[in-house]
């Protein structure tokens, strides 16, 4: 506990030697000593340490507190009955539209917003462990300066100070470093500073940007044009190692909506035409799990793939792109080079695929800028003196500048350093002052969509540290500090709007989460130009860099559910790792848990391998996001440092990669350990063509099990009967379902080493199974919520009736009454129970108390607990119901984890009534449960995948 | 009695059970002597084990305590392995106290004369295995202060546990026998407990047993009385010879867990139970009796007796193993064959069964030979092997068909943890001490009883 060095109150804090040591130091933090590795869990468990330290310099007393109620209640606000909001959340500058749900003020759940074009109602799992960085007890609290705490009044004097001096030389040695940009409002201040001050400059940098996507279209089209696709629209879609699906790029959760969209609809109507999937991929994505064909190959062949795939008719995939011409989508990656993107747009024009599948926008960023070359040039210009003052807005360079810049070392050179951002990172250690940043939940602001469509994000609570937005940030340079965020917002959107009605036009736009008619334009491009060189690629060993599935590019490390989330590929947990194919293990002679040294172009790192089936043979991929030293006390230590050796001309794949092995044994947490089916069946698939044969495929007349095999009678529920079908045609493996379960049932998280020993509690999992050969598997995604069994297994054999049936077919867990015998866990052999071994939910961090729905128990140690079927949803629906004396709809009852899937795989509903949508699904004939021949009767049943793999090709594979 | 007889055995050989020169003060002499001798007179193995013993019942309140403090996730549980050491040391001490009540009561009601010296030893061993066996239940609950709930009680909350569920039947089977057993068990000591009041050296003494022996007279009406109500209590605890482990066995047969679903277990279980239960009678027996010169009373036929009831049982056993591996390929079923692949062979534990093979089965085959039977040193060795062999039993059992059943996605490997052996080993030290303090507080050998072999055995002309 010694190590232990967080503050508990002022007065300790300045009494310390070592605040003293901080205070004297320039720089402190350069080795921060709270980067002590210690046991996570037990931190969790064990702290305390949530003072609030946010600003007040003063005020040190706890004021009086009395609660009063309301005397005059604002509208809609009924203590207990949730309000929703839509906001968005931007993920490098571009937006996706949400619903957030607010518990008396407070923001507990985040969902997507059906009218939002990019959401349609879902989200993905980073969107909704986000609510969980709000809370974050290790979130900056309070502007600092050289490390000690201040105050907003002392900042603004420093920057107005700033400012001036700046603005007496028309802003020259004023720099401002953001993200992408996509804010309206944002843009339209940057632009007001720029005009007063032109010699200012606005420097963009994303660690995982867009920068390919720009080039590749400035190559082609000579400017930089968003693309954006209608995969329900496509009947053939080859992907140059584009993870379209999902996070992978902006619009993926509609893109993973439209393509399911269209697989569902061939598997119910057979005059549909299934769409086809060829994905060419090194890494393993989980599009290549969806892929009907998938070509493995190095990530640096692409390209010679697309070249082929443009040069030769005769190819295979070539031949149906042709048949397919105006219904087919070439996709190039965001993380190719931009050769290939080229090579994209060149296909889809001359496919005729132009303006039907494929549509061309203008940029969807404020600026589109290419964000090496910006970042390369400030960081020159830091390193002649030329920059004075610097504004980082946001984004951590220090941590995720590509190696080679040596940014640290110029910044050392700025006389004035500001960082703004949510937490205190590695770039605020090196800043004269750091300024808490606004989460997106607290913030006033704008931004726009994939395909630009611009929505109002509205906070949903004040901030909880004082944060600020960078409109604050702006309003400072622009001499506007009178104006909030939210004016600031308000006024650009009124020059925007034409005519009377812009009250109306505001409520509407922040009602509906969407400001209507703003989506852009689509546009006809030039005709695109490529060059006819050949392909070039990467000889010897590759090394791939790509954002981690979980955690991304870093900047939410320290959030605590992506930390636990099971990446798809993999199941891992708490780490990043090395990927290496099977065969280039054995020839590198590497294993799984070999901890090795990776050389590139001089520069080291350390990380332990990873056998990934399916990885391109001489080739690794490493992910970034990990080896943090100032994320916070979730992600201090963990992983390695992939940013360390990334080089800015090849920042996403690089060859000349060494590999040397230097210990072993190095042990992962993931929640899979077996990979394969085991020649078990629990997921089952068959070929488009196949099922229309035969449609019973998935349940074969003998292995059913009939209705009156038992003596028992059957037990008949008259009002509802509550089902789930999973359509795995549909799941691609996302992981959204399960951390919207986290998030709605208050899960709590255990840490490396409890999953390690296989006590992860998430209640929804997602089982990945290789099928074939471990070189080149398919990769089948099968989620798994508690199946809720008519013959429950663990209602027989608990001892204190704590898990029990009700009348309308849940099997519900009382979680008081559980003494713990974990007979119900033994017994169920879908293994979806699970236990809290030790007390794993925290209940000392007072700042995750907001942050719990309040819905759902909060379970103690020593108890087992399970998927419910969202009972307090059901039953939220059913007293609303009753009060308005009316049944409940179908489709009232979302689930979380059907709310968020973005393929909506997942449909709950009464099965009592016969046009339920799920009621319609269980009749498909490819429905199936799982461990039908127990006889426990499940109400969750799946829908078994679909493949419509080519003929030609099947044959030589 | 101050001289130590040189080292020629007192032991009268296998086809007598008790040795010559015997008549009724003698035999009173000689056990009443055990716990009446000096202080200084004890044994010094005695002091040793003892100690030993000690040391480990305190390691087993530091891991209960711990457990209590933390939670049952200091142990190596997991998911899918939910029941660990706790439930296979459960049921391994359930199984040892077997013997003593088949001793006491079974092979009472079937007229064995050589029941009688080991009969009190026994008993006591199996009131101690239970008192260990019943720690475990408590201990490994999640939530262990409210492990009354599994007790009906008439209570606030309307709630009666669930009767379906065989935990339930092993709260009741479980008590049940710790409750007939120790009625049993006190039964038979009040003649004693009076024998030694009325040769109680110190007035504390003669107080204690005085209490204890509840106004014992030795009376014609006392001993017809006592009769009566002595063989009904041996009539009640015999079907619980076969009742506790059955029930205890439904723990894993009711279940739909591959390996433990088989309708085999209630008989398999309860012969390995007398199996190992002999075996710990032995492994106690043959140190006591040479340590304290009683082996005129414990003689060879004794021992041959229980060699030969373990050789039986242990035939039981395997023919359950032979079964389970003929059923798991007879049966067809994809997941029954699975699960003995697993446990034999390409499982993470498949090296356990096959100790196992060797300890329940091959080593056990040696006392069909009467020169191993009277072999003293292989004896113990063999009821050590076999108790190690039935522990490793409910750990195969148990465990590896935990790790591995239906969906494959969820299997996983069982570690045990620091916590898990602790614990484990606490409960043996427990057990030892609790034995060492009966020998040394009350009569370990029913003195009564011996007189009635000693009267026997001269209205006889006893061989």
């Amino acid at each position: 506990m010694s190590e232990l060095s967080y503050w508990r109150s002022l007065e300790e804090l300045s009494s310390s030697a070592e605040f003293r040591a901080f205070v004297e130091d320039e720089f402190p933090n350069r080795t921060p000593d709270w980067n002590d590795p210690r046991s996570r869990r037990r931190f969790l468990t064990l702290m305390g340490a949530s003072v609030a330290l946010a600003g007040a310099s003063a005020c040190t007393v706890q004021p009086k507190e009395v609660i009063v109620p309301y005397v005059r209640q604002p509208e809609e606000v009924v203590p207990g009955n949730p309000l929703f909001y839509a906001t968005a959340m931007s993920k490098a500058g571009i937006a996706t539209g949400l619903l957030v749900e607010s518990h008396l003020g407070r923001p507990t759940k985040v969902e997507g917003n059906p009218e939002h074009p990019a959401s349609l109602g879902a989200t993905d799992a980073v969107m909704q462990a986000s609510v969980l960085t709000l809370y974050d007890p290790d979130r900056s609290q309070t502007v600092t300066r050289n490390g000690a705490i201040s105050d907003w009044g002392s900042f603004f004097t420093a920057l107005t100070g700033a400012r001036d001096i700046a603005g007496l030389k028309q802003g020259a040695g004023l720099r401002i470093l953001t993200g992408a940009v996509t804010s309206p409002t944002l843009f339209s201040q940057l632009k007001e500073y720029l005009t007063a001050c032109p010699l200012a400059k606005w420097h963009q940098y994303e660690p995982c940007g867009r920068h390919s996507v720009r080039a590749g279209a400035i190559m082609s089209f000579g400017r930089p044009i968003n693309t954006i696709y209608r995969f329900d629209r496509a009947d053939i879609i080859v992907s140059l190692d584009a993870d379209f699906l999902c996070s992978g790029m902006p619009g993926g959760i509609r893109y993973a909506h439209d393509y399911s969209e269209r697989r569902r609809a061939a598997a119910v109507d057979s005059n549909v035409r299934p769409p086809r999937l060829y994905v060419a991929e090194g890494t393993p994505s989980i599009t290549g799990g969806m892929a009907d064909h998938r070509f493995r190959m190095r990530t640096t062949e692409v390209e010679a793939f697309g070249f082929t795939l443009m040069h030769d008719p005769t190819s295979p995939v070539a031949k149906e792109l042709n048949a397919h011409r105006g219904s087919s989508i070439v996709i190039a990656g965001e993380y190719q080079s931009p050769r290939v993107h080229a090579m994209a747009h060149s296909l889809n024009q001359e496919l005729g695929n132009a303006g039907k599948t494929v549509l061309y926008t203008d940029s969807v960023e404020a600026n589109s800028a290419d964000e090496l070359t910006s970042l390369s040039e400030l960081i020159s210009d830091m390193q002649s003196g030329k920059v004075e003052t610097l504004l980082i807005l946001g984004g951590n360079p220090v941590y995720d500048a590509p190696a080679d810049s040596e940014f640290l070392d110029a910044l050392k050179k700025v006389h004035f350093r500001v960082h703004v951002g949510t937490y205190s990172n590695e770039t605020a250690a090196w800043c004269h002052w750091h300024v808490p940043e606004a989460h997106y939940l607290e913030s006033w602001s704008d931004a726009r969509a994939y395909d630009g469509t611009a929505c109002v994000v509205q906070p949903l609570i004040a901030p909880l540290y004082d944060g600020k937005t960078p409109h604050d940030i702006l309003n400072v340079l622009n001499n506007h500090a009178d104006l909030s965020a939210h004016d600031t917002v308000r006024a650009y959107w009124q020059t925007q709007h034409n005519g009377k009605g812009f009250d109306d036009f505001w409520q509407t736009s922040l009602h509906d989460g969407v400001i209507p008619g703003t989506a852009f334009a689509e546009i006809t491009p030039p005709a695109g130009k490529i060059s006819d060189a050949p392909a070039t690629s990467i000889a010897g060993l590759e090394i791939v860099f790509r954002p981690d599935p979980a955690v991304g590019d870093g900047a939410m490390s320290n959030n605590a559910w992506l930390q636990e989330m099971p990446k798809p590929q993999n199941k891992m947990t708490w780490d990043n790792a090395v990927w290496v194919s099977p065969k280039s293990a054995q020839s590198y002679g590497v294993s799984t848990g070999d901890m090795v040294e990776i050389e590139l172009r001089g520069r080291k790192v350390e990380g332990p391998v990873w056998i990934m089936p399916g990885h391109a043979d001489e080739s690794i991929t490493i992910h970034f996001g990990y080896g943090r030293t100032r994320a916070g006390n979730i992600a201090d230590g963990v992983g390695f440092d992939a940013y360390a050796i990334r080089n800015s001309a090849s920042p996403w794949v690089d060859g000349g990669v060494q590999v040397t092995r230097k210990s072993r044994g190095y042990v992962f947490a993931t929640t899979q350990h077996t990979q394969t089916m085991e020649e078990r069946d629990p997921f089952r698939v068959a070929t488009f063509a196949e099922y229309h044969k035969d449609p019973q495929f998935a349940r074969p007349e003998q292995d059913r099990v009939s209705d009156t095999h038992s003596m028992f009678p059957l037990w008949e529920y008259k009002q509802h009967k509550w089902g789930m079908s999973i359509d795995l045609a549909a799941c691609i493996g996302c992981q959204a379902c399960t951390m919207a379960c986290q998030s709605e049932n208050n899960i709590a998280v255990v840490g490396k080493e409890e999953v390690a020993k296989g006590r992860h509690m998430n209640w929804i999992r997602v089982d990945r199974y290789y099928h074939g050969s471990l070189d080149d598997p398919q990769m089948y995604f099968q989620p798994v919520p508690c199946m809720h069994c008519e013959n429950a297994l663990c209602e027989l054999v608990c001892p204190v009736a704590a898990t029990i049936h009700s009348g309308e077919g849940l099997n519900e867990m009382v979680y008081n009454r559980c003494v713990g015998t974990r007979y119900c866990s033994n017994n169920c052999p879908y293994k979806v129970r699970r236990f809290n071994f030790f007390l794993y939910s925290d209940w000392n961090t007072q700042s995750l108390y907001g942050m719990r729905n309040p819905d759902v128990t909060v379970r103690s140690r020593g108890v087992m607990e399970k998927c419910s079927y969202c009972v307090q949803r059901i039953n939220r629906a059913k007293i609303d119901a009753d009060k308005q004396d009316r049944p409940i709809a179908d489709g009232e009852i979302v689930t979380a984890c059907q709310q968020a899937c973005p393929t909506q795989a997942i449909i709950f509903g009464d099965l009592n009534n016969p046009n339920s949508k799920v009621s319609k699904l269980k009749k498909q004939l490819r429905d199936y449960s799982l461990l039908e021949e127990l006889d426990t009767r499940p109400r969750t049943t799946y829908l078994a995948r679909l493949s419509n793999p080519n003929p030609e090709l099947e044959k030589s594979e | 009695m101050h001289d130590e007889p040189p080292v020629t055995t007192l032991d009268p050989g296998p086809k007598k059970v008790l040795g010559p020169g015997h008549d009724y003060g003698t035999v009173t002499d000689k056990i009443s002597g055990v716990v009446y001798r000096p202080f200084e007179r004890t044994p010094r193995e005695m002091f040793i084990g003892f100690g030993i013993a000690f040391l480990l019942v305190n390691v087993l309140l530091v891991s209960v305590t711990w457990l209590f403090f933390r939670g049952v996730g200091i142990w190596g549980i997991m998911i899918p392995v939910a029941w660990g050491f706790a439930i296979v040391n459960f049921v391994w001490w359930i199984g040892i106290g077997h013997a003593g009540t088949f001793i006491s009561a079974i092979l009472l009601l079937l007229k064995q004369d050589w029941r009688t010296s080991i009969n009190r030893f026994s008993e006591s061993m199996t009131l101690f295995a239970v008192a260990c066996a019943g720690m475990f239940p408590i201990l490994h609950l999640g939530r262990p202060w409210l492990a009354y709930w599994l007790v009906p009680y008439p209570n606030t909350m309307w709630l009666w546990p669930q009767p379906r569920s065989p935990l339930i039947w092993d709260v009741f089977a479980v008590s049940t026998y710790g409750t007939v057993s120790l009625l049993f068990w006190f039964t038979g000591l009040i003649p004693d407990f009076a024998t030694m009041r009325d040769k109680a050296p110190n007035s504390w003494a003669q107080k204690i047993f005085g209490m204890l022996a509840l106004g014992w007279r030795g009376s014609a009406k006392h001993w017809a009385r006592y009769q009566k109500a002595y063989l009904l209590l041996a009539g009640l605890s015999t079907p619980l010879v076969v009742s506790v482990h059955s029930v205890v066995s439904f723990d894993f047969s009711v279940s739909i867990v591959p390996g433990w679903h088989t309708t085999i277990f209630p008989p398999y279980f309860v012969a390995g139970a007398i199996y190992s239960g002999f075996a710990m009678v032995l492994t106690l027996a043959i140190p006591v009796r040479r340590w304290y010169h009683l082996e005129d009373l414990i003689t060879m036929r004794h021992i041959e007796c229980m060699a030969k009831v373990m050789l039986g049982t242990g035939l039981i056993v395997a023919y359950g193993y032979a079964m389970e591996a003929f059923m798991a390929w007879y049966s067809g079923n994809q997941v029954e064959r699975y699960t003995f692949i697993n446990r034999a062979w390409i499982g993470g534990y498949w090296w356990t069964y096959w100790i196992l093979i060797l300890c329940n089965i091959l080593t056990p085959q040696l006392l069909w030979s009467k020169r191993v039977r009277l072999y003293l040193p292989a004896v113990f060795i063999i009821s050590l092997i076999i108790n190690i062999g039935m522990w490793l039993e409910r750990f195969v059992i148990v465990v590896t068909s935990l790790t591995r059943d239906y969906v494959p996605s969820s299997w996983g490997m069982y570690y045990p943890t620091l916590w898990d052996w602790s614990t484990y080993a606490g409960t043996l030290g427990l057990f030892v001490s609790l034995m060492f303090l009966f020998i040394r507080g009350l009569p370990a050998i029913s003195i009564f009883e011996m007189r009635e072999v000693v009267h026997h055995l001269e209205h006889t002309h006893g061989d």
